[in-house]
């Protein structure tokens, strides 16, 4: 056993790489389904998104180009689903479940070609001085920005959903859409774009797998994640802070488990394994003890009939 | 959650097909099935087998159908699947991970006139042939090369599931690496999973942050040659695959497995109603197993020693394991000049002397 193979600086800071991708996408999942709309077709959005984000990235050899991409196509592949659920009133479950197949198909048949490329490194921040400072200058100024605006999402996420109108207007559309209706409040327009956002947020989440975490494209590379973002909005009681405590303690699990196997540590290896999946579910479970619930009308099929 | 589409998808395709063509067509053809466990675009294992998959199309042309599941996870999932290839009317089944053993050999009962091959374990029946390749050869190649390009005498394994395939080939990597570098020391990784492009990268990271500056991997995708890549200073070897757009380096070769000539000889074996149970186990001498071209980043006589070494194994006057050699625990294993034999190595479960850590049990 040799804990002090393990740098504590590159752990934090490997582990914030690690939350990222789940975080941004779990985010945009989150607003979804505060307007009461049941997405699942996150993992599909995910993989289309890394791939949409990967393939202009390697055109333009711009990042950020790539990142615009990503979104764009995870939002473009969303409105699919809005068309079914919001206008041609297709169950949800149904809907977003074949949404990720879709994805799953269409990213293999966008990636034909790209296998094997090097992607343009998307550059970290370089603050002169401040990234130099020991602990802390790798750990909170040595990130690349999606790591920032991730954080940055989260907290805008909380305020509008707490302090702007918009926000109220949303949740109120959730919990009750007939009653948001009678007051006049466009509930299939205000789903469409959440939904929309949704879409751009899992494509973000995506590119942020293929562009920077490891980075290349593979078929199927998302691997799951999408559905790990979807457990994590329900486990963090639709709240954004606790998506990033769960993301945060699921990445950094993950990571620390890897550090603990590398380093011989005398744990058997199949506990390490599952502890990023026990423990997220634990602390969150524990935490969700008060009296948070679900959005009332989450999942229910919306038509004005008047 | 893959599988279940690219099953129902498939399943759906089928019945078209079915209803389309009318069985008569489908009889005159020899139907071929190939399940795979990751994506045929994974650019390593399910690669390499769909290469093969399109060899056996192209060899017998008209003569042949052959159908595949990719993504398909293992444990009873597969089951469903090579059930559903049965009952479509495929004449031979390729299974082509370690996890499909019991489901094969469950669904080949039910199926006695359908052939099942079922790669890289070790029960048989009267329909199931098993067959795999000594990539234990391989990975001598790849130690002796590792041992000698290591500066931080530090070499990362990712491992996926701790099953005798994989143990050998870290025990053969491991041996060869401490024999032309005695200071070496491996860290092995258990991704507990054969393709996550994700996981494998952090896997491969953790490694370089501890030190590691060669990356073996025996987990199907190419992700740890990107994070090798992207660290720099740090070597790989392809597994499965080439895996040559990440040469020359930190791809400085790799083990390229050939399964074409294997399932074109089935194939014509199924055809001929010459099919026998069989188990077949062969390396670098039969060309199953390929070693790729070692790059220019490898010094010359590294290579030339390699290079030997490669051809030592394939003409069979070199075994990979070959005493004196003794297990972790210290108890002997091999004596002086002895090799081990396939009994022990088809079921290996323990590590050479001088590994650090426990195989998970």
């Amino acid at each position: 056993m040799d804990l002090s193979a393990i740098n504590p600086v590159l752990l934090i800071a490997s582990l914030m790489v690690a939350a990222t991708a789940v975080m941004i996408a779990a985010i945009g999942e989150l607003i979804v389904e505060r307007a009461g709309v049941l997405n699942l077709g996150v993992e599909g959005m995910m993989i289309t998104g890394a791939i949409c984000g990967f393939a202009v990235a390697v055109q333009t050899g711009s990042p950020t180009a790539g990142f615009i991409a990503a979104a764009a196509g995870g939002a473009a592949l969303s409105m699919l689903f809005a068309f079914l659920t919001q206008f041609a009133l297709a169950n949800q479950v149904a809907s977003g479940l074949a949404l990720t197949l879709f994805g799953l198909g269409l990213s293999a048949l966008l990636g034909q070609g790209y296998q094997g490329i090097k992607p343009p490194s998307t550059p970290r921040l370089d603050i002169p001085v401040l990234s130099d400072l020991p602990w802390v200058g790798r750990i909170v100024f040595g990130h690349d920005l999606m790591v920032y605006f991730g954080l940055a999402l989260v907290a805008a996420t909380w305020a509008f959903l707490k302090y702007a109108r918009a926000g109220l207007v949303l949740r109120a559309v959730g919990e009750n859409h007939d009653a948001a209706h009678a007051l006049g409040y466009k509930v299939v327009r205000i789903r469409v774009l959440a939904i929309a956002f949704g879409g751009a947020m899992a494509g973000l989440g995506g590119a942020y797998i293929s562009l920077v975490r490891v980075p290349q494209w593979t078929e199927g590379m998302t691997a799951g994640i999408g559905w790990i973002a979807l457990a994590l909005v329900v486990f963090a009681s639709w709240k954004p802070w606790r998506v990033l405590l769960g993301a945060y303690l699921f990445g950094g699990v993950t990571v620390l488990q890897l550090n603990l196997q590398a380093a011989g540590i005398a744990i058997p290896v199949e506990y390490l394994s599952m502890s990023p999946y026990i423990i997220t579910i634990v602390v969150l479970v524990i935490m969700s003890a008060d009296k948070s619930r679900a959005p009332a009308s989450l999942g229910r099929i919306f038509h004005a009939t008047h | 959650m893959k599988l279940t589409k690219r099953a129902l998808m498939t399943g759906a395709a089928m019945a078209l097909g079915l209803a389309a063509t009318g069985p008569a067509l489908a009889q005159d053809k020899t139907k071929v099935g190939f399940v795979y466990v990751g994506p045929v675009g994974d650019g390593g294992w399910t690669y390499e087998h769909d290469k093969g998959r399109q060899a056996v199309e192209e060899h017998f042309g008209d003569k042949v159908e052959t159908v595949f599941v990719e993504s398909v996870p293992e444990g009873p999932d597969s089951e469903r699947v090579m059930t559903q290839m049965a009952l479509d009317g495929a004449d031979l089944i390729f299974t082509t991970s370690f996890g499909y053993m019991d489901p094969t050999i469950n669904v080949a009962k039910k199926f006695p006139d359908v052939k099942f091959e079922h790669a890289t374990g070790y029960k048989t029946a009267d329909n199931v042939s098993v067959y795999s390749a000594r990539f234990y050869e391989g990975r001598a190649v790849q130690g002796t090369i590792a041992g000698h390009m290591t500066e931080s005498n530090v070499i990362g394994y990712i491992g996926s599931y701790p099953i005798p395939e994989v143990i050998r080939g870290i025990n053969s990597a491991y041996i060869h690496a401490k024999k032309v570098n005695p200071d070496v020391q491996f860290k092995i990784v258990w991704a507990f999973t054969w393709f996550d492009p994700a996981k494998e990268a952090d896997a491969a990271k953790v490694l370089i942050e501890q030190g590691a500056d060669v990356i073996l991997q025996h987990t199907d995708s190419t992700a740890p040659q990107a994070a090798a890549q992207e660290a720099g200073n740090v070597i790989t070897f392809g597994q499965a695959s080439d895996m040559a757009e990440y040469g020359p380096k930190p791809r400085v070769s790799s083990i390229i497995d050939n399964w074409a000539p294997y399932y074109i000889a089935r194939t014509q074996a199924v055809m001929d109603g010459t099919w026998t149970s069989t188990n077949t186990w062969d390396g670098i001498g039969p060309g199953m197993v390929g070693i790729g071209e070692i790059s220019d980043a490898v010094p010359a006589e590294v290579k030339a020693e390699a290079l030997a070494l490669k051809d030592a194994l394939a003409s069979g006057e070199y075994h990979a394991f070959t005493g004196p050699l003794k297990k972790q625990d210290g108890s002997d294993w091999l004596a002086e000049g002895e090799t081990a034999d396939d009994g022990t190595l088809a079921g290996m479960n323990f590590y050479v002397e001088g590994i650090e850590g426990d195989i998970p049990q």
